[in-house]
């Protein structure tokens, strides 16, 4: 959550332009799953750059520690088990965090003005002073990012790193990343790089391996090289066409608008009705000889 | 006039119920307003800002729920739709044009009233029930996510219907004066039942 001020593209539940005039470059942060060897140094980076330390957890017999993502632990690996072909087992493992939608769903749901911003290179970041924790942002998210601090009642997600990203530095998960699985630049280098890697991977058999930029959300900031970019349910549930459910649509694009509009027309029909029909009064005499008994 | 020609058209406890429904449905339509549209964030200023605005909006609600519940179990009765209201609503150009000559003859309430009535306890129900699974941070962790859009969506719904409805009924009040003549005229057949047996 850093505070730049200059460089805001959207925020949340603000119907005036937001402060924009500097202008940056779209940065992203490409994650490859062929890449990746689960050693859990990006989670670890993570913790030590925003100074966070979640709770000691139990085992749960699995690889995935701590078994999902929560306040304090913005990033998670997630280790799928698939066996596409009889016998060639894959071991999958997909970082999950916060995608940097280009058309966020918690910016749309967030009813507190500023509470979520999204500066001018993609980066969607929560500012946790002005969230009222309602939590709208969960249900307006397609990947289920956002959670809840039980502490403090804000809301808590990735920030990609904002505070080092303006000024120059890539994410601290991209820093300390062993094998390179990810890198971090402007989204143009990052497509691009991730076109050599697919290629890469379709001549050493991966035929399906692709990139991972959903447009359903007008492309993510975070995107992911897949081995098979047909099936990305089986990266531990990668939506396949994520996009804003069309209940929040519905919600936040329709109702919002016109039922506030509505109200207001139906006190102003009230109000002219009153000053062109007028109130409603019974004289004593008009009553008699109108229900005469 | 004089006292012995007051009628009593509700009795102390139906008045205190009404108000406390009023005034929590008031404060609840606020602070939901300043929560559903920035347009209106300011009005979060009443409630001791943003966050206390969503901590408390619920609990009020809660109490109108409650307090709502208890004027319908009082007031139901007199609000069956029947054959008379049918004809009151077809003849609704005649109601807002002040032309009460061409009603029919209306009992305690009359069909707007009654309508009034039944959107209150639908609208009511529907956000007790859609409001408890977006209560934050209590119980909405205990449904999915799925399940949280349908209710958002059904909540604000609810509270349009329920506070354009409100809103006619204030109207109503301003538009409406009233008196014992106010009763003989706009509700002569309950004014017939509660005159029974006085001169």
């Amino acid at each position: 959550m850093a505070l730049q001020s200059l460089d805001i593209t959207s925020r949340s539940a603000t119907t005036t332009p937001s402060p924009g005039v500097r202008q940056t470059q779209k940065v992203a942060k490409l994650i490859d799953i062929s890449k990746c060897i689960g050693c859990k140094a990006c989670q670890v980076a993570c913790m030590e750059w925003n100074d966070l330390r979640d709770e000691i957890g139990t085992n749960h017999g699995v690889y995935d520690n701590p078994l999902d993502l929560t306040d304090k632990s913005w990033t998670v690996m997630r280790f799928s088990e698939v066996e596409l072909e009889k016998g060639k087992l894959e071991w999958l493992i997909r970082k999950d965090g916060c995608m940097h939608c280009a058309d966020p769903g918690c910016l749309k749901a967030c009813p507190a003005p500023g509470a979520i911003v999204q500066y001018s290179n993609g980066i969607v970041d929560f500012h946790e002073e002005h969230c009222i924790g309602c939590g709208y942002c969960i249900t307006g998210c397609p990947f289920n990012i956002p959670r809840l601090s039980k502490k403090d009642d804000k809301v808590y997600k990735c920030t990609l790193c904002s505070d080092r990203v303006s000024v120059g530095m890539e994410p601290a998960c991209v820093k300390t990343c062993p094998t390179g699985a990810l890198v971090f630049g402007s989204k143009e280098d990052m497509i691009q790089h991730a076109e050599e890697r697919i290629v890469d991977l379709k001549s050493r058999g991966y035929n399906n391996a692709g990139l991972y930029d959903p447009p359903g959300v007008g492309g993510t900031h975070v995107m992911y090289v897949l081995q098979h970019a047909d099936q990305p349910q089986i990266y531990n549930g990668l939506p396949k066409d994520p996009q804003i459910s069309l209940l929040v649509e519905l919600w936040k694009g329709v109702l919002k608008p016109i039922m506030s509009l509505g109200l207001g027309l139906v006190a102003l029909t009230g109000f002219f009705h009153y000053m062109t029909v007028g109130p409603n009064e019974v004289k004593e005499d008009a009553n008699e000889s109108r229900h005469g008994r | 006039m004089n006292d012995d020609n007051l009628i009593e058209r509700f009795k102390p406890a139906d008045r205190a119920n009404h108000w406390l429904t009023a005034i929590t449905l008031i404060l609840v339509a606020l602070s939901g307003l300043a929560l559903f549209h920035p347009a209106f964030f300011w009005l979060t200023n009443f409630f001791g800002g943003g966050t206390w605005t969503r901590i408390l909006h619920p609990f009020i609600g809660v109490v109108l729920a409650i307090s709502f519940g208890l004027l319908a179990k009082r007031f139901h009765a007199d609000n069956r739709i029947t054959d008379a209201d049918r004809e009151w609503v077809r003849r609704f150009r005649d109601v807002v044009a002040n032309r009460d000559q061409n009603l029919p003859e209306v009992g305690r309430y009359n069909a707007g009233q009654k309508l009034l009535f039944w959107v209150m306890v639908t609208t009511i129900a529907l956000l007790l029930v859609s409001g408890i699974v977006i209560w934050q941070p209590w119980f909405a962790p205990w449904f999915s996510i799925g399940l949280t859009r349908v209710a958002v969506l059904i909540h604000a719904l609810a509270a349009f219907v329920l506070t354009a409805g409100v809103i006619v009924h204030i109207y109503a009040v301003i538009w409406i004066k009233g008196t014992l003549t106010w009763a003989k005229h706009h509700h002569p057949g309950w004014y017939r039942e509660v005159s029974k047996g006085t001169k």
